[in-house]
């Protein structure tokens, strides 16, 4: 469970969020949507505390990372899976040494219960027979399945995901969607979310808040976001004149 | 202006290298990777160091020859302890330290600089990896382990490189050289190379590591920061070497 209330960032003059609260429950595929610069990439970086708000709290269950020293946050941090617009992968190690990174730092297991994990990770994101591979050979969309298994490594509670399907194509979007999806229910996992990828939204969003211009716009679910009154997030969702007018007969 | 922004980075060098002492998280990986930054830098440096040392060495004999054999009153067995002591105290350090900046400074920046842009130092962050002390503690560490053995290589290989050279000239046979060679000998000369070749590698590695770390941007930037780094470490060798001969001598 995160709970965040009224944080607000400022990069000198401009302020980028502006008094951001709300609440993401465990097992949810919590979505931040809305445009480019609205404020969602510093929304999450606060959350992993990447970034420090100057006002406000967030809880990760009921512990404040706001005002965490570097050491407060690596404690906690053990428990968060990130996956990176970028992917992140380590370019220098090859997929299975990425794969194992947190948990060669983190645990004090052998060889062989590693490498178990790993490929246990692995498999669960349907690959198989990459482990000797580096990250400049795989696909794009094998990347991203790299980056979720060691984004789930290490059993984390709370996984944090940067438009997670960029420059990805829309099938691929939609097992990567699927993946996030399924390990979040399966592992209780409280999942944040950025995209502007509608299709994501709609497939798999439990919970989606709006941004517009560093404000939270709107809250609901996947049901009502289709259905809402609000100009600006109608903009957003049926931003192409093609949905405009698929809208528009359906209305009629 | 300028004074003010140097200053600055001269303050965030300093905190950067403050969090870089702290307990690892595991020592077994912080090993691991010192070893590996010990084996590029030694094995990686290996063959400039040594094709340059034996030139330099053969250069230095070369010409103090010449001018020798215009003083007639110079023995010329004086020639071994000459290139000795200038190897020692300074052609083996000093042209060791700016080949090394030129090689791992933008090596050691580009690799850091590389993993800040496309967000792999966020990634070990948000794992709680205490980043400034992985990244760049090993390649400190390694670097201050591997280089006073490669400065060393270069001492003997320059020394030789001097043989080889005055007897192509016709300055001397071997013994004379070797008698040179022993003639003098300055314990505090190796206490001042020592110095030199620990001093070095580490305004090396921890400029080029803070040059890498805290890169903003993208690929033009990298390239700048790989070039301030060589710039930037090259300078603060010479400047240290100048006061590191001060001082001791
Ligand atoms: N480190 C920073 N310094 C200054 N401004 C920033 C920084 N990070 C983000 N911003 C600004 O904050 C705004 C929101 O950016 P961001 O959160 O990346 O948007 P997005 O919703 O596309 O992820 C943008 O106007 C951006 O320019
Ligand atoms: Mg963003």
């Amino acid at each position: 469970m995160i709970e965040v209330h009224n944080i607000q960032k400022r990069f000198g003059e401009q302020l980028v969020l502006k008094g951001i609260s709300t609440t993401f429950s465990p097992g949810k595929c919590n979505m931040i949507i809305g445009k480019s610069g609205a404020g969602k990439t510093v929304f999450l970086n606060c959350l992993v505390g990447l970034v420090t708000p100057e006002e406000g709290e967030i809880l990760l269950d009921d512990r404040n990372i706001v005002p965490m020293s570097q050491k407060e946050k690596s404690v906690i941090r053990k428990e968060m899976g990130m996956l990176f617009q970028k992917n992140a992968l380590f370019d220098s190690m090859n997929i299975e040494e990425n794969v194992m990174f947190p948990l060669d730092m983190f645990t004090n297991k052998s060889l062989e219960e590693k490498k178990e994990r790993v490929n246990f990770c692995l498999e669960r994101v349907n690959l198989v027979n990459v482990n000797k591979k580096y990250p400049s050979e795989i696909s794009g969309g094998m990347m991203k399945r790299v980056a979720l298994a060691r984004a789930m490594v290490l059993n984390p509670k709370y996984l944090f995901c940067d438009e997670p399907n960029s420059g990805l194509d829309p099938k691929t979007s939609i097992i990567i969607d699927e993946l996030i999806k399924e390990i979040t229910e399966e592992y209780k996992i409280t999942t944040v979310i950025n995209t502007h990828d509608m299709n994501s939204v709609i497939g798999i969003g439990d919970k989606i808040i709006y941004f517009y211009e560093g404000e939270k716009n709107w809250e609901g679910t996947n049901k009502e976001v289709l259905n809402t009154d609000n100009e600006n997030l109608n903009d957003f969702i049926f931003a192409s004149k093609f949905l405009k007018e698929i809208r528009n007969l359906n209305k009629k | 202006m300028f004074v003010l922004s140097f200053l600055e980075g001269v303050g965030k060098y300093l905190f950067m290298l403050r969090s870089t002492i702290s307990k690892p998280e595991k020592v077994s990986m912080y090993w691991r990777e010192t070893v590996r930054q010990m084996y590029d830098i030694g094995v990686g440096s290996f063959g400039i160091i040594a094709i340059v040392s034996v030139f330099i060495g053969g250069v230095t004999a070369v010409q103090f020859g010449y001018k020798f054999i215009e003083l007639a009153f110079i023995p010329m067995w004086w020639l071994g302890a000459i290139v000795r002591d200038t190897m020692i105290l300074e052609l083996a350090p000093t042209i060791t330290a700016l080949l090394l900046a030129g090689k791992i400074g933008s090596n050691i920046a580009t690799e850091l600089g590389t993993m800040r842009i496309t967000e792999q130092i966020d990634a070990m962050d948000i794992m709680g990896v205490n980043t400034t002390s992985f990244l760049v503690g090993p390649k400190i560490v390694g670097g201050v382990l591997i280089v006073p053995a490669l400065v060393m290589v270069a001492m003997l290989l320059g020394t030789y490189g001097g043989m080889i050279a005055g007897e192509m000239g016709g300055f001397y046979t071997d013994q004379e050289y070797l008698y040179g060679l022993q003639d003098d000998f300055r314990p505090l000369y190796i206490r001042v190379m020592f110095v030199k070749s620990i001093v070095f590698p580490f305004l090396i590695t921890s400029i080029s590591c803070y040059k890498g770390f805290y890169v903003k941007g993208g690929a033009l930037q990298l390239g700048k920061a790989s070039t301030e780094a060589v710039v930037i470490s090259s300078i603060a060798v010479v400047i240290a070497n100048f006061l590191i001969a001060f001082i001791m001598l």
